[in-house]
Order: C-alpha cells, then structure tokens, then sequence
C-alpha cells in the first residue's frame, strides 16, 4: 500500500493542489480510499490528515469504504425516474441482493444513488465502473447484475452495441448516443480543426482578437452570461506572473447533456477556442476541468491533446507564432454540482472543497492559484472559433440584438424527439415544443432547477438573457405528470443533496423548504405554508453564489406559475396544521407493545 | 496609513481607510454590522450571512467586501434586519441548541444574537438532527449539536507548521467539523484554550474548565452583542450614535 501511494502522490509531485488527481487515482487502483491511504498521502504531501478528509469527504465519487467490485451509480433525476428508475432500482436491488448505498455481502456488487449524470435523453441510466449503462429496463437490470455475477469482464456486460459519431470510436467505445437533431454554427460538421488558428492568429493582434470577440456581443454559455470579451479584456489587463485558460466542462445541472456532445463530436473545435482565448489573454497554460461522470472520454481527449501538438496546434511556438506557448491538461472532477459554478471549480482543480469564493476578487484579477484566469464554458470557446472565423458582424446575423449567436440545447422529457438542437436565441417556448415533438405540455423547465418552471400561458416567452435565461437544459413535462413530486421535490433533493453547505442559507433553508413541501404532499398544508414558502426561501437570495441563490426556484417559479397545484393539495376549511404525524411518531413504540394506537387522527 | 474614502451606510457619511472590509469599517464607524463567522484580522469566509448588507441593490457580506470610494450601503432595513434574524432562527433550528444547559450560555454570540433580535422562538420547524458529542480528544470536547459551521477554528487553529486541526467533513446537512485525531492528542494549552475562545457557540469545549465564570458575569450578561461598538468613538474621533 505504502509504496502505491508513494508512486500515485510522485506523480504529482507530491503537490497539495493536486490533491484531486491524487484521491482519483488512489480510488481508480484500490477501489476505494482506505484509512491507511489517507495517512499515506497527508505524510507524502505534507499536509494534515483533517485536510486530506475535508477535500475527500466533499466529492461524492469518492469512498473511504470498498464501493464493491462492480460500482453501480443510478441517476436520480427527475428525468430518470419519468422513465422508470423505480423499477430499475428495485430489480437491482433484488438482484444484487443489497439495498441502495450499500455492497453486497460478497463485495460483488455496490449499488449508489447519483445525481444527474448528463444523459437526460436516454434515461434511467447508470455509470458501472466509469462505463455508461443507459436506456436501462428492469428487464436490463438483471441482466447487467446477472452477468456480473456470472463473472463477465465490464467490456462484456455491453450488449447493446455503441452509440451513434465517435461514441463507438476505438477509444470511447460508449454505449451513449448523440442524438443530435439540429446542427448550427458550433455542431457544424464542415468544420477544419486549425483554420482559425493558422489563417487568423498570425496575422492578428491579441487586442485585434478580443476586439473581434467583442464585437460578437457573444455572452458566456454556462448560464450566467457574462460578456466574453469583456472577460478576456480584463484578464489580460490584470497582472499576474501566470495566466490561465479553464474550460468549465463540468456540466451538472440536471437535465444538461450538451457539452458532453460537443466534447464527443466537436472536441478540436473546443481545443481551438481554448488557444485563441491563451492567445487573448497571453496565457500559457490551459485546463479543461471535465466531471467525473464523463471519465470516458478520458483516453479519447487525451489524445487529440496528443494530435494537436503534432499538428502545431498546441506547444511551442503555436502556428509559427514565435514566442506563443500553451498547454492544456485535463483535470477530473470528482461528482459535485457546486464545482460547475466558476470559483468552486478554481478551489477544486487546486485540491480544495468545491466551495465559491466570495467575490471580490474576481477569477479575472486572482483565479487558479491567484493567478489571472478566465473561466468559460465549453460551448463559448466553441463559439468564439466561429467567431474568429467568420468576424464578429456575422455572428451578430444570429440571435437577437440583446442575445447573439445561437445556443445548444439539451432537450429531455416527454417529446418525440428528445436530444441536441443548436438554434438561434430568441425561440420562444412554443417553438420548441414544436421542434421536439412534444404534446399535452403541461409545464417546460427552462434552465435546468436553477431556471424557472413555465406554464402554456408563458410559452411566448423566449430564450435569450433577457428573458428565460438558459445555460442549455430545457426539460418538457406532460399533463401525466404530477409536477410538485416528480419535478419540484425532485429538484429541491437536488439542491439538499449538492448544497455545499458553506453558507448557512443554503445549507439550511432547502431542507426547511423541502419539509414544508412534503407537508403540502401529505395533504397536512394550509394557504400559510404556501405563503411562508414565498417568504422565507427570500434568505437565500443572501447565498454567496449564484446556485445557492436559485437553490429554491423549483418552489419559488412553481408557486409564481402553478400555484392551482399547491392550493389543490392544502386543505381549505382550517387555517392551521402542525403536519405532526402522530401515527407514524408512536409507530415504533407500538410495533414494540404490540398495541394498537387509540388516537383518532382527523 | 492607506487612503482614506468616503462611504455612505444608511445615508450616514463615513469615512474608511480604503480596502479594509465593510464590516471594519463600519465598526470604526460606530456602526454595528452583527457577525457570526467573522473573526476580525482573519482572513473571512461569508459562511454565516449575517452580516449581509445591500449594495448597489445586491446582497453581499460586509465581511468580505472592501470598501470603495463612495460605496453605498443598506444596512439598517426592514428587510435586511429580517434576513439577519431568519438567519440566526435557521441555525437555532439546524442544530440542537439548549441554552439553559449550555456552558457557553451569556458568552454565546448566537444566543446574544437572538436576545439583541429579540426572537422569542423561531419560525422554522426544528430539525432535531442527531448528532454526537465527541469527547475522544485529551483537551477538548466537541459537541456537534452546537455547531454552526461558522470555520472559525477550521480558519484559525493551526499547528505550528501551518496543518489544520479542524476540517469541514462531508457536506450538505451531513457536514461537521472533523478533528485531526493524531493533532488534536498534540494540542497544545494555549492552542486548546484559543478554539474555546473563538468558537461562537458552545461546540468546542475544554475539558475540565467548565464554569468558571458564573452565569450572570457572562459577557453577554451585562450588555447586548454589539453594544460597546455602538457606544465607541468613530475613526474621526467625533462621537456618533444616534
């Protein structure tokens, strides 16, 4: 043990900021991260036991227990369960022989809630040793645990053959599917990797570029929508001894699939982005932070890294451009939505908690090791490519004037045709129910749990930031569906389950929320609950980052735009009720009396 | 001595030393901004919110929010003051806090916190989470049911080649604050005594020094949290409590 933690931690230089790489690559070898290993890699590092503890404890990928030979991670968002998880998870279960959260007693098989694992298209899906299962049955299920236990390699479990592009390439070998459905100037398949960078880098100024950048009016991607040029402009002005280019391929927001497409279709368009931002901003190195859950594409992006040295595209001196030298490295996540959100994910990829920063300072001014760094997401490096390309006036010919360009987004949900459509901003609602074949709509979640929930009567409204902002999720929900269990209390989970918990309000106020939800569920609200929920999840908006801000919209949007659903649920003749459960309290004591309660409950 | 610039809280002039965080400024000022998490020269977390203010029409902590020249700040309204409050009532029900029972009772900053927000109970359903005491450590106990995870002791209490102590473990409503045991066995008086100090709450506590003040010469005892701020004399020298 000792000497494989010795060898593991050499490789990273016995660097405390990379700690992330060392815990990943102590879970890839031994399965798990046991005592004896923490102890290891504090004395090799240099650092406290309690530090090794408070980075490992935060991922939810990481185990300081055996997660069992074969480790089966089922998603659990809404999308999945619309799908069938139940009955996935139960024949699992019944298979495996364990329950949820646990391994099997021959430490076979270990089964694990997960949250969304980016492929909301083809749910109920699951990551069995970092290979993705989707599309699962019950039927599936047992298989997949049959032929575990029938002693089958993880490459034999695959029956389904692979999926659709590069996903069954030699090097992903994944049974995932694109699904792309409308392709725009970032899917666009006439695309010649290094064009950009040869014909227009050369011959332009690094000002010249984030003028360019600029005047495409382009907004960041993620969802946040900051200008991008304007980020670029303030990165270069700041002064540092290193600057840093970061991809934020760490795509958590449920019901968001579309970097992950891009990433498996269009990876050297994003390479390239990558560069011309290096070569904005003057930095030399460059890191595409990639979520755990798409550690398949590990081999396969490692490569084209590879390919773009050989081709000049990264390196020394870039297309001939004497003194430009940039890098990119891909570092892994470790399962945390939080870290999506740009200084979380700057702490994380130096080994930390994926806590936010208080801002200021900003990344721009002092990011990755405080250093000047621009953070952006995988689709605006895309982009900027395009507009490198093509000029910033052209891309302007895209959009609206307020929202440039066009937006890849993932549809999931009940549709015909869920997928990827790269469409122009400005769509409105109804559009897109169109587009992706969706009828009897009841309600389209815009943005992911973090947007807003929309009824018909908003489906006028249109996708641009001015509007129904989006970073891409667009989930569609039919009149069968039960919208505050299967959707809203899915989402507020979500948020209980993700939260950080650095700030008080975000930790606490979701689960206050959620109680009062279930109560409401129970059939125990009254009209005060609806309104104390309206009030109270205010504090949040005091949330240090934007996602602990939005962590109550599922509540907020849904009682703004169904509010019919919750007065549905709460009982009209009395105006107050503790939703203490009497019954279920002396259930225990009961059962242990063998009596039966002689309380009567209204 | 730095730059000194000319801020406005609730319409009162101030002046500061540019870059020195709000809430220093404010207290030079005369004004109290109520903290939880904020310990003052180390370096802020904003992890309990309290001190939120509004500026230009956005929450943000005035902890971790240097000032800037003509800054404009809301602190002293309705619904700010209501956000504090629900603040401190949300951490009231997070946890199990029973003040009659508790050793840190009249030195407690949450506690003084309710008494100067005069909240009778909170509004919030309790969450009667269950958590343990631990008492595995030689000098110090910690009793989890206490705990805001403020970071003070996680910020402050290092060892003397700059490793943590205390550690965040887990997160959402499973996070604690993790003791590095081989550390805390080394842990030294004054090191021991400091992380009682600072710890807002009754969460950590020295073993086999309990009461030593009686209740009722506490440091909350006499005079509400905040008060002496508020009597104090602002940086320009003038008194100012109106």
């Amino acid at each position: 043990m000792e000497s494989k933690i010795h060898n593991i931690t050499q490789r990273y230089g016995n660097d405390k900021t990379r700690l992330m790489d060392i815990l990943i690559d102590v879970q890839d070898e031994i399965g798990y991260i046991p005592e004896t290993a923490i102890n290891e890699i504090a004395k090799e590092v240099k650092i406290s036991r309690a530090d090794v503890e408070q980075t490992l404890t935060f991922y939810h990928f990481f185990s300081t227990q055996s997660t069992g030979k074969f480790a089966i991670y089922l998603n659990t968002s809404a999308l999945a369960y619309m799908r069938g998880r139940n009955e996935v998870a139960k024949a699992l279960q019944q298979e495996a022989g364990c329950s949820f959260n646990s391994v099997s007693e021959d430490g076979l098989i270990g089964l694990f809630d997960t949250s969304c694992i980016g492929m909301s298209d083809q749910e109920p899906a699951a990551i069995v040793n970092g290979k993705i299962f989707p599309n699962l049955s019950s039927f599936r299920a047992r298989e997949l645990i049959r032929d575990i236990k029938a002693g089958k390699s993880l490459e034999e479990l695959v029956i389904e053959g692979y999926g659709d592009g590069q996903n069954s390439s030699e090097e992903i070998k994944a049974v995932v599917n694109n699904n792309i459905r409308k392709i725009g100037p970032v899917l666009d398949p006439n695309y010649k990797p290094g064009d950009a960078i040869r014909q227009k880098l050369p011959s332009s100024t690094p000002v010249q570029i984030i003028d360019e950048i600029k005047a495409s009016n382009i907004r960041g991607r993620g969802g946040a929508g900051f200008p991008t040029g304007m980020k670029w402009e303030l990165c270069r002005k700041a002064e540092g001894e290193k600057k840093y280019i970061f991809c934020n391929a760490d795509e958590g927001e449920p019901g968001t699939f579309k970097d992950r497409v891009i990433l498996t279709q269009r990876p050297k368009l994003l390479l390239e982005g990558m560069v011309i931002a290096a070569y904005a901003i003057g930095a030399s190195e460059g890191i595409l932070y990639l979520r755990h859950e798409y550690k398949y594409l590990k081999n396969y992006l490692e490569n084209l890294i590879q390919e773009a040295h050989g081709h000049n595209l990264l390196g020394e001196n870039i297309a001939g451009i004497k003194g430009f030298n940039f890098d990119i490295r891909i570092q892994f996540g470790a399962g945390s939505y939080v870290c999506g959100e740009e200084s979380a994910l700057l702490e994380s990829a130096e080994g930390k908690r994926g806590e936010p920063r208080d801002r200021p300072p900003f990344p721009v001014e002092k990011g990755y090791l405080d250093q000047p760094t621009v953070v952006n997401n995988v689709e605006t490096f895309c982009s900027a490519v395009k507009v490198i390309l093509n000029g910033g006036e052209w891309y302007k010919s895209f959009g609206t004037e307020d929202s440039t360009g066009t937006k890849v987004l993932s549809i999931s949900g009940d549709c015909k045709f869920p997928g990827i459509y790269e469409v122009e901003w400005g769509f409105n609602v109804n559009d897109i129910c169109d587009m992706v074949g969706a009828e009897d709509v009841q309600a389209v979640q815009v943005g992911g749990p973090s947007g807003s929930l929309v009824g018909p009567d908003d489906f006028y409204r249109t996708l641009s930031y001015a509007d129904l902002s989006t970073g891409g999720s667009l989930m569609v929900f039919n009149n069968t569906r039960d919208i505050l269990e299967t959707v809203v209390l899915n989402f507020t989970e979500f948020f209980i389950e993700e939260s950080c918990s650095s700030c008080s309000t975000c930790r606490i106020m979701p689960v206050i929320l959620r109680n009062k939800l279930k109560k409401i569920l129970n059939a125990r609200g009254v009209k005060q609950d609806i309104t104390d929920m309206e009030e109270w999840s205010k504090t949040l908006k005091a949330s240090r980052c934007g996602l602990g801000q939005t962590a109550a919209n599922p509540i907020i949007t849904s009682i703004q735009n169904f509010r019919h659903l919750y007065e549905q649920k709460i009982q009209p003749e009395i105006d107050y009720d503790t939703g203490f459960d009497l019954l279920a309290s002396v259930k225990g004591a009961c059962e242990a009396t063998r009596r039966k309660p002689s309380v009567k409950i209204h | 001595m730095a730059k000194l610039v000319e801020i406005t809280i609730d319409g009162k002039e101030c002046m500061a030393e540019e870059g020195m965080y709000l809430v220093d400024a404010a207290r030079e000022n005369s004004i109290y901004i109520p903290t939880l998490c904020n310990i003052q020269g180390v370096k802020p977390k904003g992890a309990c919110r309290i001190c939120s203010v509004k500026i230009n029409g956005r929450f943000m902590t005035s902890c971790t929010t240097p000032v800037t020249d003509g800054m404009v700040v809301e602190h002293n309204t309705p619904e700010i003051q209501e956000l504090r409050k629900s603040i401190i009532e949300m951490m009231f029900v997070e946890g199990n806090h029973l003040c009659p029972s508790c050793e840190k009772s009249g030195n407690c900053e949450l506690q003084a916190l309710a008494y100067r927000f005069n909240i009778m109970a909170p509004r919030f359903s309790f969450l009667f989470p269950v958590r343990e005491i631990d008492a595995s450590h030689p000098k110090i106990i910690k009793d989890h049911n206490r705990c805001i995870l403020c970071k003070r002791c996680v910020r402050v209490i290092k060892n003397e080649d700059g490793k943590s102590i205390f550690a965040f473990r887990n997160r959402g409503l499973n996070t604690e604050i993790y003791i590095d045991p081989e550390l805390a066995g080394l842990l030294t008086d004054e090191l021991a005594d400091k992380a009682v100090e600072i710890c807002p709450v009754g969460a950590i506590l020295k073993r086999e020094a309990a009461f030593r003040t009686p209740i009722g010469q506490r440091k909350y005892d006499k005079e509400p949290i905040g008060a002496d701020i508020e009597k104090s004399h602002n940086i320009n020298g003038g008194h100012d409590n109106e």
